[in-house]
Formats: C-alpha cells, sequence, structure tokens
C-alpha cells in the first residue's frame, strides 16, 4: 500500500475528512463576514462575539426554556440576528459615511463588551451542551470514526452557505442587493427601501454566525472567549478569499479547512500559522484575494 | 454634640479595655491573580472569598491581628503581576501575596517577594522552579505542583495497566514540562512513551490530534494541557469514540470548574489528580457550603488552598508577633505543623513546598452523580513525601 511521507493513506483520508468539518465552520463565518462587508462595508469584528453568542443562546434556549438543539438551530441564529439589526440601527448606521476604520473600531469594541458581559454573568470556563440524540455516535468508515454530528455539520454548512450564494447571485432579490451596494441612490429612486435592506443584510450575516455558534456547541467548549479565538482566522480566510467574494469566502474556507488539517499531520506545531502564511503569500502575488476582482 | 462626645468617649473606653491593644498586629494580605482570564474560575474572586473565610476563621480580631484584604488582577502577565507586587510592597504595605496562579508570573513574583522581604503563599501556580531552579526563603508552595500530578495521575494509570502513553502536549513551556514530568513517572513504573504531538496553544479542534493518539495503538491519552484547551479535548475524544473503544484519557492539570463544564455525562471515566474535593468529610462539606453560599460555586482545590494557606501563615505571624519580616514569618511556617480542615496535616518543607496528601479521583457516571456538583470518586490518597520531589540541598533555607 502506497505511503506519502511516512503517513499511512487511511490518516491522510481521515485528516481531509476532518479538515473538511473545520472548513464547515470557517466557510458558515466567512459568508457572514463577506456578504455583510460586500454589501455594507462594514468590517464586521464583532462577528465573532455574535457566532459565541448563538452558542450561548442555544444553552439558554435549553436550560431556561427547555427548548432543545433542533429549534434552537432556527432559534438561536434569529434571536442573534435581530440583536444585530439593533445594533445596525442604533450604532452601525451612522458611520455609513465614514470610513471603514470606523465601523471597524466601532465593531471591535462591541466584541469586547459582548464577550466581557458573558464572562461576567458565566464565567470563563465553560458550559456543557449535548450532542442531539438523533446525532449521537458515529459510523465506522474503515480508516476513521465519523461522528454523525460532525457529518451532519458540513451537510448543514454546505446547504446554508450555496443557499445563501444562490439567493445573492441568482435571484432578484439579490440583484437588488447587489445593485444597492453599487448605487444606493439610484435603486432608492426605483422604489426599493434600501436602509431596509441593508439592515435585514447585517441581520442576516450575523444570523449566520449565530447559526455556526449553535453548530458548534456541542463539539466545542461553549465559553466566552470561543469566538475571539475563531475569528483572526475567519478574516484571514476572507482576505485570503478576496473581501466582499461571496463564493470566494466559502470555497476558501473549505479549502483552508483542508490545509489545515493536513498541516496537523506533516507538522502539527505550524498548523496554528499556516493560514496566515498563506495570506501573506497572496497578499504579496493577488493583493485582491484569489477569487477577488482587482480593484 | 453630647451625643456624639459620649459615643465618641466610649469608643475610647473601649479601646483601652481591649487586651488587644497591647498586642495589635498589622497584617495586609494581597490576593494576586487571575480575574478575568482563564483561570478566573479556578481562582479570581473565589480565592478572596477563601482568604476572608480564613480570616474570619482563625478569629484573627479576637486574637489582636487586624487584617486587611486587598486583590488585583495579573491578568497571566508577568510584567503586570510585577508591577503590582511592587507596588503593594513599597507603597501599600502589604506584607504577603497569595494564590497567584500562572506559573511565569509566581516565578517573578517570588522573585520580588524575596528582594521585599514579604512572603508569597503560592495556590494558584503548578511550576516545580517554585521550590527547586527558583527556590526562594519566602516562597510557600501551598496547594499543587506538576510533578505531583504527573505521580498521582501517571502512576496510577500505568500501574492500572494502563503502559502505553500518548500525549497530547500543549505547545508551550508548561505542557512540555507536564509531559516530561509524566513521562518519567510513566517510565519509572514500567510503561513506554508510544508517541507525542505538539498542539498549538490554544487550540479548539483537537479532532486530528486525536485520531493521531487513536492510530497510535496508545493505551492511555496524556493530555498535557490545561484548561479550555482540556476541555475541548476530552469532549471531542467523547465524540469520536476514543474512550468508548476503550482507550482512557488522563487529564494531567484538571480542576472542579472544568469537569463542572464539561458535565458527568462526557467527563465519566476520567481520572485526574487534586489535592482537594469538597465533598471528601464533613469538614470539607461544611466549609465548601459555606463557600458555595458566598461564591455561587463549589470551591476549586486552588481557592482551598488559599484558605487554609492563610490559616497558617496568620499562625505563624501570630506566633512570630509580627508581620513585617516576612523571612522570619515563613522560617516560622517551616517549623509548625497545621492540622488543617481541608488539607489534613501540613507542613511546610525547608524550600517551601507545602507537605500534605493529595489524591486520585475518577469523574462519576451521570447515574451515580446527584447533582451538578457532585462529580468524583476518590480512588485512593497519594502520601506527601511519596507525590511531591524530593527536596534539593541548596533549597533548604532551615539550614542557611
Amino acid at each position: 500500500m502506497f505511503e506519502l511521507l511516512g503517513i499511512p493513506p487511511q490518516v491522510l483520508m481521515g485528516q481531509l475528512l476532518l479538515g473538511l468539518i473545520n472548513g464547515s465552520f470557517y466557510a458558515v463565518l466567512s459568508l457572514g463576514l463577506a456578504v455583510i462587508f460586500g454589501l455594507l462595508n462594514i468590517i464586521n469584528f464583532a462577528h465573532g462575539a455574535l457566532y459565541m453568542a448563538g452558542a450561548f443562546v442555544a444553552w439558554m434556549l435549553l436550560n431556561y426554556l427547555g427548548i432543545g438543539y433542533w429549534p434552537a438551530l432556527i432559534l438561536a441564529p434569529l434571536i442573534v440576528g435581530a440583536f444585530g439589526i439593533v445594533l445596525e440601527r442604533t450604532m452601525l448606521s451612522r458611520l455609513y459615511h465614514l470610513d471603514h476604520l470606523y465601523g471597524l473600531l466601532l465593531t471591535f469594541g462591541l466584541a469586547l463588551i459582548i464577550q466581557g458581559l458573558f464572562r461576567n454573568y458565566y464565567g470563563i470556563s465553560g458550559l456543557p451542551y449535548q450532542i442531539p440524540n438523533l446525532l449521537s455516535g458515529g459510523q465506522n468508515l474503515g480508516f476513521m470514526f465519523l461522528p454523525n454530528y460532525r457529518a451532519w455539520v458540513v451537510v448543514a454548512s454546505v446547504l446554508v452557505c450555496f443557499g445563501t450564494w444562490f439567493m445573492i447571485e441568482k435571484t432578484r432579490l439579490g440583484a437588488y442587493l447587489r445593485a444597492a451596494t453599487e448605487n444606493p441612490v439610484l435603486v432608492g429612486a426605483f422604489g426599493v427601501n434600501v436602509p431596509l435592506m441593508i439592515m435585514l443584510t447585517y441581520g442576516f450575516g450575523v444570523a449566520l454566525a449565530g447559526f455556526a455558534g449553535v453548530l458548534a456547541a456541542p463539539i466545542y467548549s461553549v465559553n466566552p472567549t470561543m469566538g475571539e479565538q475563531l475569528i483572526i482566522v475567519v478574516f484571514a480566510v476572507v482576505v485570503i478569499g478576496g473581501m466582499g467574494s461571496i463564493m470566494g469566502a466559502i470555497l476558501t474556507g473549505y479549502m483552508l479547512g483542508i490545509v489545515e488539517g493536513l498541516t496537523r499531520v506533516f507538522y502539527p506545531e505550524g498548523s496554528a500559522v499556516v493560514i496566515f502564511v498563506i495570506m501573506a503569500i497572496v497578499l504579496m502575488i493577488k493583493p485582491e484575494g484569489l477569487f477577488g476582482r482587482p480593484a | 454634640m453630647f451625643k456624639k462626645l459620649a459615643v465618641s468617649s466610649a469608643a475610647l473606653a473601649a479601646m483601652i479595655g481591649s487586651p488587644a491593644l497591647a498586642q495589635d498586629i498589622a497584617v495586609k494580605l494581597g490576593v494576586l491573580n487571575d480575574r478575568s482570564g482563564v483561570y478566573a474560575d479556578l481562582s479570581g474572586e473565589g480565592s478572596v472569598v477563601a482568604a476572608r473565610m480564613a480570616v474570619e476563621d482563625f478569629k484573627a480580631a479576637d486574637k489582636g491581628i487586624a487584617v486587611e484584604i486587598i486583590s488585583a488582577d495579573h491578568q497571566n502577565k508577568p510584567d503586570i503581576g510585577s508591577n503590582i507586587a511592587r507596588q503593594w510592597y513599597d507603597v501599600d504595605g502589604v506584607n504577603a501575596i497569595l494564590d497567584v496562579p500562572t506559573s511565569s508570573v509566581a516565578l517573578a513574583v517570588g522573585d520580588i517577594t524575596a528582594e521585599k522581604n514579604g512572603v508569597m503563599i503560592n495556590s494558584g501556580a503548578g511550576s516545580t522552579s517554585l521550590t527547586r531552579e527558583q527556590c526562594r526563603p519566602t516562597t510557600v508552595h501551598w496547594t499543587y505542583d506538576t510533578a505531583a500530578l504527573a505521580t498521582g495521575t501517571g502512576a496510577a494509570m500505568t500501574n492500572a495497566g494502563g503502559k502505553k502513553w500518548f500525549f497530547l502536549t500543549a505547545d508551550y513551556a508548561f505542557g512540555h514540562s507536564l509531559e516530561e514530568n509524566t513521562s518519567r513517572v510513566v517510565e519509572e513504573n514500567g510503561g513506554e512513551v508510544v508517541g507525542q504531538v505538539n498542539v498549538p496553544f490554544p487550540a479548539q479542534d483537537f479532532s486530528s490530534f486525536l485520531l493521531q493518539a487513536q492510530g497510535s495503538g496508545a493505551d492511555v491519552i496524556g493530555l498535557a494541557n490545561a484548561g479550555g484547551d482540556t476541555v475541548n479535548a476530552i469532549k471531542q475524544a467523547s465524540e469520536f469514540g476514543i474512550t468508548q473503544a476503550g482507550q482512557k484519557l488522563a487529564a494531567l492539570l484538571f480542576f472542579v470548574t472544568d469537569v463542572h463544564a464539561l458535565g458527568a455525562q462526557t467527563a465519566q471515566g476520567l481520572s485526574l489528580t487534586e489535592a482537594f474535593y469538597w465533598d471528601q468529610n464533613d469538614e470539607t462539606r461544611a466549609w465548601s457550603k459555606r463557600f458555595m453560599d458566598t461564591h455561587g460555586a463549589q470551591p476549586t482545590m486552588v481557592q482551598a488552598g488559599v484558605y487554609s494557606g492563610t490559616m497558617a501563615y496568620l499562625a505563624a505571624v501570630e506566633a512570630v508577633g509580627s508581620a513585617d519580616d516576612g523571612k522570619a514569618v515563613s522560617a516560622k511556617m517551616k517549623e509548625m505543623e497545621f492540622d488543617d480542615p481541608l488539607f489534613g496535616t501540613v507542613t511546610v518543607r525547608g524550600d517551601g513546598r507545602a507537605i500534605h496528601d493529595m489524591y486520585l479521583f475518577e469523574v462519576k457516571t451521570p447515574d451515580q452523580s446527584e447533582n451538578e456538583w457532585d462529580l468524583y470518586n476518590q480512588i485512593s490518597s497519594i502520601s506527601g513525601e511519596e507525590a511531591f520531589l524530593p527536596m534539593l540541598e541548596e533549597c533548604d533555607f532551615t539550614k542557611q
């Protein structure tokens, strides 16, 4: 049987699959960022905190109201999305005429505040959240044991990602959105309520973060720093994919998940930085990103 | 006017009449730990609560010792911790610094404490360097160290048949030293280390590394990491069917708050070593209930260690008659024997290492666990002499 650099193919297959699973989280999160940046020109640094909030809302629904995983998968993103809309209306909307940097600073501050509040109320150790019964256990694939829940994560993220891409690139609503990004005044003159559309877009982008949070709750520790650790990587993914490119964010998310997974086999110490190394190379060779349009 | 005068003269009379006046000792204690970061739950405000309880239980006021407690957040950064320690000793007149988790901060504060002739009663940090390579006459290391944890968990699991070990090691000084300590114990007990992987710190996803551990054919996967990393690794090991397939997990630094975060469902069967568990006997239960009523969570061994370390310190201050000379107080602590409600009999060795029993616990199954904090079965106890490393000659400050 062939071996690649001393790694048996079973192990390699396993790691590729795991990379794909991690890539699913990167894809859903970077998609949300790309949607928000592409259509609002806001660099949403609060994305990680809202992802964390999604996981916490799922935990609260279960522990305070007895609402389980499946309803939470719909409800938590709605709640987080609604919260995002409040943020957009009360704060972000005041910054649209200013430089990107102001939006970045505001959302960064918001991220720290949200994280601080959760830490204050729920501590730092994290909270338990079990895998739903329907998805516990797993399948023996011969080369690895695949937990059912992880398989579900891949399926759910692929569905959500391509649904979003389809809506923005292929439907009439998406066409309005893209048009409003190009020229909000003209689109407004045609009778489209542009501020409403922007508000809902932000809500939707944030809801995607909440959705990823619920997906993550059963496998990662639900704790206030879970978003902080992920958000920097996700930003790198967006930069590599090309700021604002929907398809770029999705594909880069999966791709980098796989690259990271392989690094964990060949050179585990480097797995935390490999994405940033790729980011640096991409910025040097193709600054607009792999899927971005040249500015 | 009259009333005011009456009150103040009554107060004056009370002061003159107090037998304590002649021997009033002022003690200022500073609890320096992580109040907002990864160690906030296992030390943090809970350690301040524990220190207050110690002052209360010692009946310091009745013995003419006026104790004041202050606290600060060192944010797990040595520079911040050092600045606070200097200010406390130089400006605020602090006599002793308590807790100090995070080894890098503890080592820095230990040096400053020796320089300023204070006392550091360390409960939160794990590095054995505190009483070895960087031993200081004014350092007392109360609760645990990485060697004791390695001895407890490493020896017990190897002797129970876990001969082949694979380590997931957090890729920084602490993780490497924990792995090294444990490997030594495993090999001494006839086991072998079949592999290890350095995991970047901090990490969310351990599945790749767990799969490598699974493929190694090891009996035991040693988790040489801490806090959220360990929680994630255990959660995912259960998800990937690793524990169900018969490989055992050894958490080498794990606290009751971490187990609580995982829940018994996920953490069941996990072996770990601690110096204290709230549900060990009537005394620990009674104390922990009082702690829980104030703090809202059960105490960790670090918080319990702050309590009993403070009790011991105050006893030494009473015996010396003053808290001003840190060297004298810590020397006195090394002469005394403490009968502690939480840690049993405790002595402090010449190098500052507090010697007491350690315990090996196994996490209960959800069926055995009656409530969210009912988490451990005690498997065995390890005597202090066995658990801690022998003293280095050059660190025996009783002979210098």
